[in-house]
């Protein structure tokens, strides 16, 4: 520990303002701040402060997403062994686990090289520190693709994500969209062929085997899908890495709640909006939509709509701001993604789709929300400027 | 026990080293007035190093409003002017010579007197500096009005000092003040206390409306106070004063001369025998610390709380509004990967440490230091300062709207309504290490010079 603490202070001075390896400072310094928490106290304001920082905060949501990680390297072997025809008593849980394990691993390496050398950069450039965020997104963003995507895909899709997504507007906490869903949908919109179908959805599929989704099931006009409820809710079908499991997610959803880092109005109303959509199209039937027909809670068992509500949806940074447009926001969440499934007849998933457009409109919500507050308080002035100066 | 107003959001912080309430006398030899406690007054001086003055002096006046005088607390000669950057005047030392001469300004039967009267006994005797108003927390004109008067009869911030022995035995001079005061407004004169308040004085006073509020910190803030009393509209007044300066105000009519005692709080967890002490305002408050806080690591002195105080040196000065004076530790060290070790001694509102979970089960008050625990960031989380502020605001948005200077937006949002004191917990609770309350008293700051006040 004095060690390390010693190498630090001595590297120090070396990247210092001026020095040859200045270009070095935001690096050093994060790595720095990594193990060590910083020795700055208050200069102004309140003497005390939370122990509360940004890399406990972000580390919270690393640990709520690690059993969705866990079982979705499971579930990349299980797919795959299966597609041979190999069942898991012959293959082993370890090695099932070891195969998905080997598959999902560079997509983390890549997400995380690429991204983070993007924030350091960035970081170096404008003279501020590493913000955490990108431990979050870098991890969220191989949990969102599909176990086949290439690598050189990823590391494009990355790229864009950082660069256009997040730093051109100033960095983590400037974002007005999702930088993991802006990777995502940089996949799907530019290389469609092979983003969607149903050869990318199980890492090394035998071609005899149909790898289609629970969502592509449906897309092609069935009735509901052949795997069974019990499969789909324990996260046994094929898909993107991390979004399979309803367990592992809701396990990760009760640790970003009992910790209060996500926000419990916006999971809620997103359910709560789903569910509604859902029971409509129930309620309204269709002789040419065999989709509308199927019962409300499959939407949150197929797809990404689990995955999305919990750990996309609830991004604080390019979610409503205020506790009531939270409400909203959630709620057409899971409006427009039961929506686009159902009646879109292009894209079969609808919640990354749905996760961004309410990005973009979660400010206008916020700024309705605010603006009633700043009429109540206008309307309070006219009533004194009205003849009541004195209401004493 | 009428007006009962619960407030139900907040936050307090359980540190240890509440003050004995054992009240101690020590002889005041040194003071020190520093106008950067008086927002928005420019001095100018009255004085030189070197002359003496006795208590009730005219020390300096405010640049903007001349009638606005501030006074000796001792008799004494003015030892040193203190200056700093671009000759701002930090602080007028001035030495006590331990006689107490004073000015004798003449007694006034209150009752009897007009607003007049009442006004220009006050601005002469040095004590109207002890009225602020709201908005921006100045010391109001003397040619304003306000729309009532609050009198702060209580402190919700941490290890506040207990109002039941600030005022004890004082009943008659708080009562003339209490009257004074009713002479300066055409509307109320409200006493906030708490709900637990035992001071006879507060409960058995007159001519006041009292108003009984219940909660966690922040209620006693004047902010919230008014909020639910009459929320300030813009172009409106509101004045506001603890109730240990309406003390002082009453003895200026009673006994015809400046009184400048004050007891104060000595809290603090690094403090080893915490108490009360009575002193002169403004006094050095080296003897207090002197022998009486653990040794062996950095500590920070505070004059006020831990919240919203200034930091001052070891033989540092009371600052003009604070009844309370706290030690902690600074901090200053580094803590190995401290953000991912479990922390089961470590303070937070958020659940993220194991504190939230096991303060049902422990009572036992946190260790705290001035450390930031973390490095500052722009703003990722949000939903958390509306826990804390019991307030119809927007306390993001405010915040924002002042980082930005848009004036507008601040004035549509509430600015007239806060001052910073009541985003110190905001400021403490905040994961991205912002310095929240000096955002919004530069935004204040910003409207005031604005608006011309």
């Amino acid at each position: 520990m004095k060690i390390v603490r010693k190498f630090f202070d001595n590297l120090k001075p070396k990247v210092a303002k001026g020095s040859k390896f200045y270009w070095l400072h935001s690096t050093v310094e994060a790595f720095d701040s990594f193990a060590f928490v910083p020795k700055t106290t208050a200069k102004s304001g309140a003497h005390l402060r939370d122990a509360i920082d940004m890399k406990r905060a972000m580390s919270v949501v690393i640990v709520a997403v690690i059993p969705a990680l866990l079982f979705g390297m499971y579930n990349v072997g299980y797919e795959h062994y299966l597609s041979h025809g190999q069942s898991m008593a012959e293959v082993g849980f370890w090695q099932t686990f070891w195969y998905g394990f080997l598959k999902v691993l560079p997509l983390i390496v890549v997400s995380y090289v690429v991204g983070l050398g993007i924030e350091f950069a960035f970081a170096q450039k404008r003279g501020h520190e590493v913000n955490e965020g990108y431990l979050v997104t870098g991890m969220l963003i191989p949990l969102i693709c599909p176990p086949d995507v290439p690598l050189w895909q990823l590391a494009l899709a990355v790229a864009f994500a950082v660069i256009i997504g997040k730093e051109i507007f100033g960095g983590t906490g400037m974002n007005f969209l999702n930088p993991a869903l802006v990777a995502r949908a940089f996949l799907f919109f530019s290389y469609p062929s092979q983003m969607s179908g149903d050869t990318v959805w199980i890492a090394d599929k035998a071609d005899a085997i149909s790898g289609a989704t629970a969502l592509g099931e449906m897309m092609t006009g069935g009735v509901q899908p052949h795997y069974s409820i019990l499969d789909m809710f324990l996260g046994f079908i094929p898909g993107c890495v991390g979004e399979t499991s309803v367990v592992a997610i809701l396990i990760g959803a009760a640790i970003l709640l009992v910790t209060g880092i996500a926000s419990w109005r916006i999971m809620l109303s997103v359910f709560v909006g789903g569910a509604a959509m859902g029971l409509t199209f129930n309620l309204l039937g269709s002789s040419t939509n065999a989709y509308m027909q199927l019962p409300f809670y499959y939407h949150f068992l197929m797809g990404g709509f689990m995955f999305g509500a919990v750990f996309m949806a609830t991004d604080p940074v390019t979610s409503s701001q205020t506790n009531k447009g939270k409400y909203i926001y959630g709620l057409l969440i899971g409006i427009m993604a039961v929506l686009i499934r159902v009646v879109n007849p292009a894209y079969p998933e609808g919640m990354m789709l749905a996760i961004l457009l309410l990005n973009v409109f979660a400010p206008l919500i916020d700024y309705f929300v605010v603006d009633s507050n700043i009429k109540k308080r206008a309307k309070r002035w006219k009533l004194v400027d009205g003849g009541h100066k004195d209401i004493n | 026990m009428l007006n009962l107003i619960k407030i139900r959001k907040g936050l307090d912080v359980p540190i240890g080293g509440q003050a004995e309430p054992k009240l101690r006398q020590i002889d005041t030899v040194c003071c020190a007035l520093k106008p950067q406690d008086f927002i928005g007054v420019t001095p100018k001086l009255l004085v030189d190093e070197g002359d003496k003055v006795k208590v009730g002096t005219p020390v300096f006046f405010a640049k903007e409003k001349p009638e606005i005088k501030f006074v000796s607390p001792i008799s004494g000669q003015i030892k040193s002017i203190v200056r700093g950057e671009k000759r701002v005047i930090e602080a007028i030392i001035i030495e006590a010579d331990g006689k107490n001469d004073y000015e004798d300004f003449g007694c006034l039967s209150v009752g009897a007197a007009s607003y007049e009267q009442v006004r220009d006994k006050m601005l002469e005797g040095g004590v109207w500096t002890l009225l602020r108003q709201r908005p921006y927390s100045v010391i109001p004109k003397p040619d304003t009005k306000p729309k009532c008067i609050v009198i702060k009869g209580f402190d919700s911030a941490p290890l506040s000092p207990d109002y039941s022995v600030l005022l004890k035995g004082e009943m008659a001079a708080l009562q003339v003040g209490i009257d004074a005061l009713s002479k300066l407004t055409d509307g109320k004169v409200h006493l906030n206390i708490h709900q637990s308040s035992l001071s006879e004085e507060l409960l058995h006073c007159e001519n006041v409306q009292r108003n009984t509020f219940a909660g966690k910190h922040p209620c006693g803030n004047v902010s919230v106070q008014i909020e639910r009393l009459y929320p300030i509209n813009k172009g409106e007044r509101v004045w506001y004063i603890d109730a240990t300066d309406v003390v002082t105000i009453g003895k200026l009519f009673l006994e015809g001369h400046y009184v400048s005692d004050k007891i104060v709080a000595l809290t603090g967890s690094e403090v080893k025998s915490t108490g009360y002490y009575k002193i002169k305002r403004g006094a050095c408050l080296k003897p207090l610390f002197e022998n009486n806080v653990t040794s062996g690591c950095n500590l920070r002195y505070i004059s006020g709380n831990v919240l919203t105080g200034t930091q001052i040196a070891e033989d540092g000065f009371l600052s003009a509004y604070d009844s309370q004076t706290t030690v902690i530790k600074e901090g200053d060290n580094y803590e190995f990967l401290g953000w991912v070790m479990p922390g089961f001694k470590k303070f937070s509102f958020s659940r993220t440490f194991p504190y939230s979970f096991l303060k049902c089960f422990c009572k036992k008050p946190v260790k705290i230091d001035a450390n930031l625990h973390g490095g500052h960031r722009a703003f990722v989380f949000n939903g958390e300062f509306e826990k804390v502020l019991p307030l119809n605001i927007y306390p993001l948005q405010l915040i924002k709207a002042c980082i930005v200077e848009d004036i507008d937006q601040m004035e549509q949002l509430g600015i007239y309504e806060v001052d910073s004191e009541d985003f110190a917990l905001c400021e403490v609770i905040d994961v991205s290490k912002t310095e929240i309350q000096k955002i919004i008293r530069n935004g204040l700051e910003l409207m005031r010079k604005e608006m011309g006040e």
